[in-house]
């Protein structure tokens, strides 16, 4: 088998394969290092974390659904500067590049996140403007262009680290939310984050979980995510990193055939700890039999057609 | 360490009015596994891989490092163990683990009340066998709905050790609770272990708190990782502090943690 390149650039990101962890589903890394070489992923990007710690939502946190997972964990996190103290040394030195997820519930929020982040060792920010704006009565951040532009300006206007905005699938054209966290700034796209479900108990007639409402990820998801990722490749000319459902190697090249330049994996960590080796075994196999160098040749192949 | 291993099923029967039995040789597992420790287990089928989707945690009921292997009892709840139970010899199971932080004993305590409720009763064979070993003094409750439903009774037997029954039906024991023993413990009693229903070990926490007496409880959350990632299983216990309590993991800190310390969904 001969040596294909998987090196991407993200925009001045640079990962050593596409190949990435989820946000919420990988812990900071070290929770898998039993089960995969973490010096071999592309990137992890960690928990969300939030200016003060958080102790998130009652239980039950998840539910599970055809194909799929409800979760409402309710952003669980030791905060901002516990994480730069006493998590980020552990894992600044691993091959993989460490992305910040950040989340907020006013526009200060983040900019005072990506401020005290700015002056640290990460690689790059993922904002998850998925979150509720509570001055706009919980309207989540990224289901309005201006609002998702605002919350984009305002950490760019603190950090020059590579920015990757996440988007929200739960609007109504998600192509005029890529354009306008484009043009505020953003260096690279991630999409999807979950999709809002609900599951109720029959039994008991109340919803399964303690917070009512949960975002569905997992298999279930991938046709919606594949959909998203190709409008938005179409859309904007930064680069994107797909996720939403993806569990084998096929899922993560219909993701690539679809635009995207890198990939992430999320629910599929729980279902199987070592998936994310076995994609990236399987996509240097595939490259090889397909008769392609570079991974960065099979990106968008899907758009042409 | 935890590993991930994929190996066939060496044997699995019904036990009981849904209750099943199933033993798994996995000696990597087997030889660094605790008592009060379990595994996190999907079964392979081809091509059938999300559905159901998430691994289920299981209590290890039996660990045997000679022959390298395990036995977990569980209960037909729901479908993913609907599906587990029509496996037979020969299929396969991948399984995490072993997982979490179990049952520990103290060398301080010599008189022991361990209390099991339903299929609770299945993480605690290890338990009382290694009490039993180190000659504590073992007071064994166990709670269910029917005689049937009596895990690990027979082998419990041959134990010396103070054994009482209750079954809801009254088919074997005293009929009702029981933690309706409780009030009647006639000595004093050094330290608690419970795995069961969360009214029981409410109850058997509440009589602890008032009775000064420490102990550990197994608890259940739902899971999704099973290794300290996803944050879905946690459980609230009492700390130190401005709230005076926090939430910890069911899957890494837990299953097991101090019974006085536990909050049950109050
Ligand atoms: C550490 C630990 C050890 C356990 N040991 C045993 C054991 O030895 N024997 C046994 O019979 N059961 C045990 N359980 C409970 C067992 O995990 C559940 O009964 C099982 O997951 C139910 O799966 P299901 O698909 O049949 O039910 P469903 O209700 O269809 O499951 C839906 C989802 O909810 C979760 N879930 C449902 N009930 C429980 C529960 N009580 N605890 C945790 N998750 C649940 C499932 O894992 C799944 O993700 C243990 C649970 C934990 C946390
Ligand atoms: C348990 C859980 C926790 C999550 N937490 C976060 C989070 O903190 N921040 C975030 O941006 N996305 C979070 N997500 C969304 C995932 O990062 C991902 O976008 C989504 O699950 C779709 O991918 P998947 O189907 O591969 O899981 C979480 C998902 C799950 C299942
Ligand atoms: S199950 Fe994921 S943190 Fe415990």
């Amino acid at each position: 088998m001969s040596k294909v390149n998987l090196t991407v650039d993200l925009n001045g990101l640079e990962l050593q394969n596409p190949v990435t962890t989820a946000s919420g589903t990988f812990g900071f890394g070290q929770e898998y290092k039993n089960y995969v070489d973490l010096d071999k992923l592309g990137g992890v990007m960690v928990k969300g974390t939030t200016l003060q710690p958080k102790k998130g939502n009652p239980t039950p946190r998840i539910a599970e659904t055809p194909a799929g997972m409800l979760n409402a964990i309710g952003l669980q996190n030791p905060g901002v500067d516990y994480f730069i103290e006493q998590i980020l040394p552990e894992i600044k030195d691993k091959e993989f590049k460490t992305i910040v997820n950040i989340s907020g519930n006013t526009i200060e929020d983040y900019a005072k996140l990506a401020a005290k982040l700015a002056k640290t060792e990460i690689d790059a920010i993922e904002i998850n403007i998925s979150c509720p704006n509570v001055k706009k009565g919980g309207l989540a951040f990224g289901t309005e262009a201006d609002m998702a532009a605002s919350v984009v300006q305002a950490v760019r206007a603190e950090t020059s680290l590579p920015l990757i905005t996440k988007l929200s699938p739960n609007v109504v054209d998600i192509t005029e939310i890529a354009q306008a966290v484009e043009e505020a700034g953003t260096d690279i796209i991630s999409l999807i984050n979950t999709l809002l479900g609900m599951k109720i108990d029959i039994e008991r007639q109340e919803p399964i979980l303690a917070n009512k409402v949960g975002g569905l990820s997992g298999p279930a998801i991938k046709p919606v995510a594949v959909r998203m990722v190709y409008q938005v490749a179409q859309a904007v000319d930064i680069p994107l990193i797909g996720m939403g459902g993806i569990s084998t190697v096929e899922d993560a090249i219909e993701f690539f055939l679809a635009g995207a330049n890198a990939i992430s994996v999320g629910t599929a960590n729980f279902v199987n700890p070592e998936v994310t080796m076995e994609i990236l075994a399987g996509l240097e196999e595939y490259l090889n039999e397909h008769d392609y160098q570079d991974v960065n040749q099979i990106v968008g192949k899907a758009m042409n057609s | 360490m935890a590993q991930r291993v994929i190996k066939e099923i060496i044997d699995q029967q019904k036990i009981g009015p849904g209750y099943f039995k199933l033993v798994i040789k996995v000696p990597e597992i087997v030889a660094q596994a605790k008592i009060g420790q379990f595994v996190h287990i999907k079964w392979v089928a081809e091509d059938s891989g999300a559905d159901p989707l998430l691994r289920r945690p299981i209590s290890l009921n039996r660990i045997n490092p000679a022959e390298g292997t395990m036995t977990l009892v569980y209960r037909v709840v729901g479908r993913g163990t609907k599906v587990l139970s029509k496996l037979t010899a020969g299929d396969k199971l991948d399984i995490m683990g072993p997982l979490g932080t179990g049952f520990s004993i103290s060398e301080d305590t010599n008189r022991v009340l361990v209390i099991g409720g339903g299929v609770g009763i299945a993480p605690l064979y290890p338990l009382v066998n290694e009490l039993v070993k180190q000659n504590k003094e073992v007071i064994l409750l166990l709670g269910a709905e029917s005689a049937e439903e009596v895990i690990d009774l027979s082998s419990f037997e041959e134990f010396d050790l103070e054994l009482k029954v209750a079954t809801m039906d009254g088919s074997l024991g005293r009929e009702g609770f029981v933690t309706d023993y409780l009030a009647e413990l006639e000595q004093e009693i050094d330290y608690i272990y419970t795995c069961g229903p969360m009214p029981m070990m409410k109850v058997i926490r509440d009589w602890a708190i008032d009775s000064n007496v420490a102990g550990q409880a197994s608890l259940e959350e739902r899971m999704g990782c099973g290794t300290g990632a996803c944050l879905s299983c946690v459980c609230q216990v009492k700390i130190d502090g401005k709230d005076g309590w926090t939430y910890k993991k069911a899957c890494t800190a837990g299953p097991v943690f101090p019974l006085r310390e536990v909050i049950f969904d109050e």
